[in-house]
């Protein structure tokens, strides 16, 4: 009797599965059949086994974006998260202040990812833009267009300034969450403020806080649309990161054999550092509600 | 350790305040020093923001809080110098025992050893020698609890300790052991204490002092004894005591009370108090100082006193019974210890044990007879068949 | 005409919950079920309301299986311990709305009558004193007339099985014994088989109504409320159903006379129903009011010991004693604040000890005559 019933709730799960199958599984299977497959025609393919991963692997260019792309992820965790903490923190607790401040701190995420790039583009020009004239005029030697310092670190200020807010608001929701008593508690045990958010704050947000590590880690290793728009990957290779390098090779040169084998290392590695990462971090004895 | 006054105390939680919006009216408290004080009333009497003003989390719209001689009305919350047990546990999750008991002695910068010795002495005197190295993420309420009340005693400066009914989240089984650490720990101490809680077994047991609160008053200030045999306030009898005490309107007539057209003789005393003042008057009587009288079901009026009922319903609770009668349009009800209670329908007689009735006028006792020397109630103990 | 159970039971992830339990209930009556927090209360009635399927077993009711109704098409009303209302609607439109939902169904078949809505919803908010209420949404009022208003929706459905889980139990403790009485009036008054789950045995004796005990997923005894008091079937069920819980100690039987540590005493002369008792171990109870300090009556059963803590709950007093290894409970009428420490002398009556087994199931074995 209660197996039937059991049966029946599969038909429950069956619409969902149905869309994730068109949307995710049936996706990434035809990408798994072009990258071992050689393309020479409409109807000629070839098996070439694992001969695409070999070569996508010794290519020079791609360790090159790689290396730019750790690096890159590697710095917008390590400004966005103590960053966005910080911001969290400051926000007012309650009143109209409150609102607002939340109004303006979500602005940036309301805002299509291509204009961020716009607006970025045209705030750091050095003849019409806000940003770029000033450090001109503070006797800067700067131009994202030419120097590949310049660019790189104006794409980095530009996700900064995207996404710290998400990470704000994530740490925001998670302090409102705390209650009352704690911190009642710690003025009470004369708790200095650093006390107070390394032993109260800190705790209560870890469960918040590895939600923001993910989606940034995440978001900030497949990031395309911004500096796409504000630098196209220059100067050089200088802002090419690994999505940009894939679409070229993908769509720019048609070479899809070795981007289906590239998109599912990239793609394995993302999941694996995410596994990684929530292992370390959820040991048995801390999982969450205890 | 101090005295703790609340002086003339206002509070609302607006800026520019009508009459009614005022929680706190004019109170006057003062928490004697080393004594076990329990503020007892229902949910919004305004018990939570009187125990938030004491601890300083907010402060007064008028009036002047003092620990001793010591005005500490604006003083926050950190040099006060209280300590606090909440209604669920709070403590510093990532910390052992022993560092959530160490804490508020760190934070004040004691040395090492000091602070090494103090903790021993106190999860000596509650018992958690064995848990001091665990993690107290993972804790039983109960114990949780009882480290959080460490957390207050390890500091030998404490003016005061709170208590936000601090027993909400502990299994009903368990209740009384926490109960009696609490009480031990402060005959031990004999810190300042004040117990918050609506539940008058928690106010009653912990204090030896008991402030009864309603809609932001006092209402009555008294030992746990005086709160059942001579209450104040007729909420007070209402609020102490299950059953709580049976108040019947009534007018006076010739040294008298008249309840529903039959007359209660009062003492001479309490008439000549009563009779000089207009007011409503209603009288009051517990249920368990209503007795039956043997062979009241006859129809004959008998003694003066005696007053005919009809019974309409009984609970047999195996040791007692509860009775509920009417009398004329009220109800009345009787904790009778008879082996055989009455039947539903039946008409019966009763009367109210000596020194037991109290008059009031406008809710406040007017006077009301000495209590006789003997606390029990009119009951037999239990005794052979 | 009753609602049978056999062999229902519960199992969860592993876990038993519930074990297999039989009941013979008559319908149209109040029942109580008492029991602890986590005793399987709340899992029974789920199991009755049709939100749970029972691992094995079966429930009829007049002879209808009740297990394959799916839920909607049961005649089942539950009431729980959260105050749950529809939060958009207003009083009268909860309490309505199960009313019309009937008329909806009943029109649907074509059925003619259609209740009058609008008195009944009335005559409800009256009986359960929320008629001044009904414009008013859920949470504009008090928790307790909250739970009013969810009684009464859930009166209103007028369904053949009237379930409810703790109802009182988050309400303040005033507010509990003026509901409570309403209740027993209203309960005891229906037609309807009510089923009231709750963890005080005061509210069974106050229903005087058919208890069932529940303890760790089993049935410990299913008679009247006075009958459990007096006679409980274990030491499980007479400290399940008590409160305080019933004193228990160990006693050793030969030739007519018990010892317990620090005290004996002749089983002939303490009280008739202990005269026949043969040799041997067994656990002795006590109810805390069959106990008493400082009396010098003839009979009684002495024992000094220390006061640990005296619990006053406004009329009464228990006095927690520690007497050698064991803990005893005594009820005082009054308030009486002893001193903790304080020594003082228990008296037990023995014509009030009930006999258990020493075993483990503490099955009872001599009761005394009520």
């Amino acid at each position: 009797m209660s197996k039937r019933k059991n049966n029946r709730a599969w038909f429950l799960v069956l619409p969902t599965l149905i869309i994730v199958a068109f949307s995710a599984i049936i996706p990434l299977m035809t990408v798994v059949n072009y990258s071992v497959q050689d393309i020479l025609g409409p109807n000629t393919r070839v098996f070439v086994g694992f001969e695409w991963f070999r070569e996508v692997l010794r290519d020079a260019e791609l360790h090159g974006a790689f290396l730019r792309q750790v690096l890159f992820s590697l710095a917008i965790l390590l400004i966005q998260i103590p960053f966005g903490v910080g911001v969290g923190l400051l926000m007012p607790r309650r009143g109209w202040s409150a609102s607002l401040c939340l109004v303006i701190i979500a602005l940036p995420l309301l805002i299509p990812w291509n204009v961020v790039g716009t607006i970025w583009q045209i705030f750091c020009r050095t003849d019409i833009g806000l940003g770029g004239a000033f450090l001109d005029g503070m006797g800067v030697d700067y131009n994202y267009a030419i120097d590949p310092v310049d660019a790189w670190l104006t794409v980095l200020v530009m996700d900064v300034w995207h996404w710290t807010p998400l990470v704000a608001l994530l740490c925001y929701a998670g302090l409102r969450a705390i209650p009352d008593a704690y911190y009642q508690a710690a003025q009470i045990d004369g708790a200095s403020p650093w006390a107070v958010f390394r032993h109260i704050q800190l705790p209560k947000l870890k469960n918040v806080l590895i939600i923001a590590v993910l989606l940034r880690f995440m978001d900030s290793f497949m990031v395309y649309t911004e500096p796409f728009v504000l630098t196209g990957g220059g100067p050089g290779n200088s802002t090419t990161f690994l999505s940009q390098f894939l679409a070229r090779m993908a769509v720019g040169q048609f070479d899809l054999g070795p981007a289906a084998a590239f998109s599912l290392i990239y793609f394995l590695f993302v999941l694996l550092f995410c596994y990684i990462f929530y292992t370390v971090v959820m040991r048995p004895d801390d999982a969450p509600g205890s | 350790m101090a005295d703790i006054i609340l002086a003339d105390i206002s509070h609302s939680y607006v800026a520019q305040p009508d009459p009614s919006e005022y929680v706190l009216r004019r109170v006057d408290v003062h928490f004697g020093d080393g004594e076990a004080h329990a503020l007892l009333g229902p949910s919004g009497c305004g018990k939570t923001t009187m125990l938030n003003l004491i601890s300083g989390l907010i402060h007064p719209t008028s009036g002047q809080i003092r620990y001793g001689a010591k005005d500490v009305t604006r003083l926050p919350t950190r040099r006060r110098n209280i300590a606090q047990v909440f209604q669920f546990p709070v403590l510093y999750d990532t910390m052992t025992v022993f560092d959530n008991l160490a804490f508020p002695l760190r934070n004040r910068g004691r040395p090492d050893s000091e602070v090494k010795k103090r903790v021993g002495e106190i999860a000596d005197l509650l018992e958690l020698d064995s848990e001091l190295t665990r993690r107290a993420a993972n804790l039983t309420p109960d114990l949780k609890q009882i480290i959080s009340l460490g957390r207050g005693l390890v500091r030998d400066d404490v003016a005061a300790i709170l208590l936000d009914e601090p027993l909400t989240v502990i299994d009903p089984q368990r209740k009384w052991q926490i109960r009696r650490t609490l009480r031990q720990v402060h005959e031990q101490f004999r810190h300042t204490s004040i117990y918050v809680t609506h539940d008058q077994t928690e106010a009653l047991t912990f204090a030896d002092r008991v402030w009864v609160m309603n809609e932001g008053k006092i209402v009555q200030e008294g030992s746990p004894d005086e709160l059942f045999r001579r209450p104040e306030h007729t909420f007070v009898g209402y609020f102490i005591g299950t059953p709580g005490m049976n108040i019947l309107p009534c007018q006076l007539v010739d040294g008298a009370a008249m309840v529903a057209g039959q007359s209660i003789p009062l003492s001479d005393e309490v008439w000549q108090q009563a009779r000089r003042d207009q007011g409503s008057f209603e009288i009051g009587i517990r249920p368990e100082f209503v007795e039956l009288v043997a062979g009241g079901d006859s129809t004959d009026h008998g003694q003066p006193g005696e007053l005919s009922v009809t019974i309409t319903a009984v609970e047999d609770h195996g040791r007692f019974s509860i009775a509920s009668a009417e009398l004329g349009e009220h109800q009345i009800k009787a904790k009778l210890t008879d082996r055989v209670p009455p039947a539903p329908g039946q008409n019966a007689r009763i009367r109210f044990a000596g020194g037991e009735l109290h008059l009031y006028r406008d809710q406040r006792i007017v006077c009301a007879d000495e209590p006789s020397g003997d606390h029990r109630p009119a009951a037999t103990p239990a005794g052979g068949n | 005409m009753s609602l049978e159970l056999n062999g229902v039971s519960k199992t969860v992830g592993g876990q038993p919950h519930l074990y297999p339990i039989d009941l013979h209930l008559e319908v149209g009556v109040l029942h109580i079920l008492v029991g602890r927090t986590r005793a399987g209360k709340t899992s029974l009635l789920r199991i009755l309301a049709g939100l749970d399927s029972p691992s094995t077993g079966t429930i009829t009711m007049n002879g209808q299986d009740l297990v394959h109704i799916p839920l909607r098409k049961r005649s089942v009303a539950m009431v729980y311990q959260e105050f749950v209302n529809y939060p958009s609607l207003t009083v009268y439109e909860n309490i309505a709305s199960p009313l019309r939902r009937q008329k909806a169904k009943r029109s649907d078949k074509g059925s003619a009558a259609s209740p009058d809505i609008d008195a009944r919803v009335r005559e409800l908010a009256e009986t359960l004193h929320i008629a001044h209420l009904l414009d008013r949404l859920p949470n504009q009022i008090s928790g307790g007339q909250q739970q009013r208003v969810a009684i009464a929706r859930a009166l209103a459905k007028g369904a053949d099985l009237l379930l409810l889980d703790e109802p009182l139990v988050n309400l303040d403790y005033k507010l509990r014994e003026q509901m409570r009485d309403e209740l027993a009036d209203i309960l005891t008054g229906t037609t309807t088989t009510v089923i009231y789950a709750t963890s005080e045995p005061g509210e069974a004796l106050a229903f005087g109504a058919n208890t069932i005990v529940l303890d760790k997923g089993r049935v410990l005894q299913n008679a009247s409320a006075l009958e459990v008091y007096h006679r409980p079937a274990s030491i499980a069920a007479a400290s399940v159903f008590g409160d305080p819980p019933m004193n228990v100690f160990a006693v050793e039987v030969k030739d007519g006379v018990a010892r317990l540590t620090g005290a004996e005493f002749s089983l002939r002369q303490a009280s008739d129903h202990l005269a026949e008792l043969d040799d041997g171990t067994y656990r002795l109870g006590i109810r805390a009011s069959d106990c008493t300090l400082e009396t010098t009556e003839a009979n009684h059963l002495q024992l000094p010991g220390t006061v640990e803590l005296c619990e006053i709950s406004g009329s009464e007093t228990y006095v927690h004693m520690g007497c050698s290894q064991n803990h005893f409970i005594v009820q005082e009428d009054g308030v009486f604040p002893h001193q903790l420490g304080q020594t003082l002398t228990l008296s037990i009556d023995p014509s009030r000890l009930l006999v258990f087994a020493a075993d483990r199931e503490g099955t009872l074995i001599k009761s005394y005559h009520r």
